[in-house]
């Protein structure tokens, strides 16, 4: 897999203050979720890699462009959408879009074309001639996703695009970033304190926690790996129905009360457990896949001490 | 990305230059201002000087309008006619900085839009160099170019070797007008990012000029020394202008609104006074033009 971002010993500070601690590793993900509490550094590095902090050691590289040595070429392949309230004053949408376009190196007449296009796909095609300052924070986020992707870039950093957005506004930005990321032609990173939003856009997240990597994990293979891990709940279940299980395969551990975990080999199907639990007189009163969500992930990763992985 | 698809396209067509995105900036500007009346009134009405002067040198070469009016000579046009001519022009150029400057960089700043210009293939530099341009197109419309214009229109019209002979003259014009210019410029633009509010950042260019020669004046009176003239720009400006032109009347005259009042100090310490403050206007524009703030 093409290496999207690769983060080599990657330091950054202010002042004495140490806020990025020689980062290491490698993103391949199409959808990057970028996940810490308050002050893990999650703005950091996205400024960093932008290249608006100078890294005080080490090195980041996108797409294999050195972020130090040549920042304006890796800068011609980003689309950025900020958090906070970004426009220029007095300017109606589209004018907004079109300069930025243009500012990104495309020609008046194709900034123009791509402006009202863009604006036309997030939804806001009706309002595009109506001055920025007029439109409300939906319509803003919305407007800053549009001028992130109007000139079309090869990776889009989107930090909190939820963030204000009421719940229909909500899922129309997901679903926008959905389809950005189903069409495969660009690599977006999602820098969210919202685990939901990661969960529902990415496939790889890089949780931070004190300017360190507390985790790093492909979520695509975490669901595929979670798919075959079961919780059942049983009546009637004994020592031959485990040994049963195990003879198709499965790894199978027997708790009290009926319950057993086990992890299902390829090519394994659940209704051949039904069929043997059937065959056994044993009642299946419950099957759940093994969920490790998110949110566990997250919560794991807090709990390492300094230094993560 | 097609309108009638409402689906996401990247992007593989033509780029413009990079070098040349920068003038991007001054385009939306003008085609901005070209919405606001104020604008277009004001600089028409800095066009009468120009005009004005034009039909000086062509009555002063026009000797049937000279008998019709029953005059001799109107002015002279030499050094002095062309110094004045500047200095009003550059009068003018101070208000269009006081003006237009303040709106340049602080509704960048207000509105958070500087992570959305230098997120994209554009630097801190090209940034500056793209508002600074907003200023440097319009003074020099106002300034230098209609300065020489005049030099040409009299060189044309005088013949006999007065083009060669007075080259200096042109010179002068341009490269007086330049440091102007960009002076004032760096500080409509420095005052711009570092106060948000528009009004208060043209008033407070109008407080550098005449305030900051006030306590020159006073620093005069009480140490009894010319060195206070250092922080009087009219003082600093004047002065190089009359070496650039390099006339008699170097002393108590100068343009109509840039005079050097005696008492002068010498001139390269007018020169280096000039860089110096155009070299910390952009140590301002540095620190404040950047994508993230930092908070140490």
């Amino acid at each position: 897999m093409p290496q999207v971002i690769e983060l080599d010993n990657l330091e950054v500070r202010f002042g004495e203050r140490i806020i990025l601690k020689k980062l290491n590793g490698s993103l391949t993900g199409r959808a990057i979720g970028l996940l810490g509490p308050n002050g893990a550094g999650k703005s950091t590095l996205i400024n960093t890699l932008l290249g608006f902090h100078q890294p005080s050691a080490g090195t980041a590289r996108i797409f294999g462009k050195d972020i130090r040595t040549d920042a304006q070429n890796v800068r011609g392949l980003i689309g950025y959408m900020p958090e906070n309230d970004s426009f220029i004053a007095g300017m109606t949408g589209v004018h907004f879009v079109r300069l930025m376009a243009e500012i990104s190196g495309l020609p008046p007449e194709q900034a123009m074309e791509r402006a009202h296009e863009a604006f036309f796909w997030v939804g806001l095609g009706e309002a595009r001639y109506r001055n920025l300052g007029t439109y409300s924070l939906g319509m803003k986020q919305m407007a800053k996703l549009a001028q992130a992707i109007a000139h079309g870039p090869k990776l889009l950093f989107l930090d909190e695009p939820t963030n204000g957005l009421d719940p229909p506004a909500r899922a129309r930005m997901i679903q926008l970033i959905q389809e950005i990321r189903g069409r495969g032609d660009l690599h977006l990173i999602l820098s969210s304190h919202l685990l939901r939003d990661v969960d529902e856009c990415c496939d790889e997240v890089l949780i931070l926690k004190d300017g360190r990597i507390a985790a790093s994990c492909n979520l695509e293979e975490e669901r595929r790996a979670n798919r075959k891990f079961l919780e059942l709940e049983t009546r009637g279940a004994n020592g031959t129905f485990t040994a049963a299980i195990e003879q198709l395969g499965c790894e199978a551990a027997a708790f009290p009360n009926g319950r057993m975990k086990l992890v299902m080999p390829e090519g394994v199907e659940i209704r051949q457990l039904y069929a043997l639990a059937a065959s056994q007189n044993v009642q299946i009163r419950r099957l759940n896949h093994k969920r490790d969500s998110l949110e566990d992930i997250f919560l794991k990763a807090m709990e390492v001490p300094d230094g993560g992985v | 990305m097609a309108v009638f698809k409402h689906a996401y396209k990247g992007y593989d067509g033509p780029l413009t230059p990079a070098w040349s995105r920068f003038l991007v900036l001054p385009r939306y500007a003008f085609e901005e201002m070209s919405r606001k009346r104020f604008y277009s009134i004001f600089f028409l009405v800095s066009m009468l000087a120009p005009l004005i002067y034009a039909l000086i040198i062509y009555l002063e070469h026009n000797l049937s309008a000279l008998k019709m009016f029953q005059i001799r000579d109107i002015v002279p046009i030499d050094a002095r006619f062309f110094l004045n001519f500047i200095g009003w022009q550059s009068m003018m150029a101070f208000f269009l900085a006081a003006f237009v400057g303040p709106g340049q960089i602080s509704p960048d700043l207000a509105n958070n839009a500087l992570p959305l210009y230098l997120a994209r293939p554009f630097s801190r530099a090209e940034y500056v160099l793209g508002k600074l341009s907003v200023l440097l197109i319009l003074m020099s419309i106002m300034t230098w170019i209609p300065g020489l214009l005049l030099f040409i229109l009299q060189a044309s019209l005088e013949g006999g070797g007065w083009f060669g002979q007075n080259l200096r003259i042109a010179n002068a014009i341009f490269f007086g007008s330049w440091i102007w210019i960009l002076l004032l410029s760096l500080l409509a633009l420095a005052l711009s990012a570092w106060v948000k509010w528009k009004p208060l950042a043209g008033g407070l260019l109008f407080g550098v000029f005449f305030v900051a020669a006030g306590f020159g004046g006073a620093i005069n009176a009480v140490m009894r020394t010319q060195w206070g003239n250092l922080l009087n720009l009219s003082h600093l400006i004047g002065t190089v202008w009359t070496s650039l032109f390099e006339q008699p009347f170097h002393r108590g005259s100068g343009a109509v609104f840039f005079r050097v009042h005696g008492d002068e100090v010498p001139t390269w310490c007018c020169w280096v006074s000039l860089l110096a403050i155009c070299a910390f206007c952009l140590y301002l524009l540095s620190r404040k033009i950047r994508g993230a703030e930092v908070v140490r």
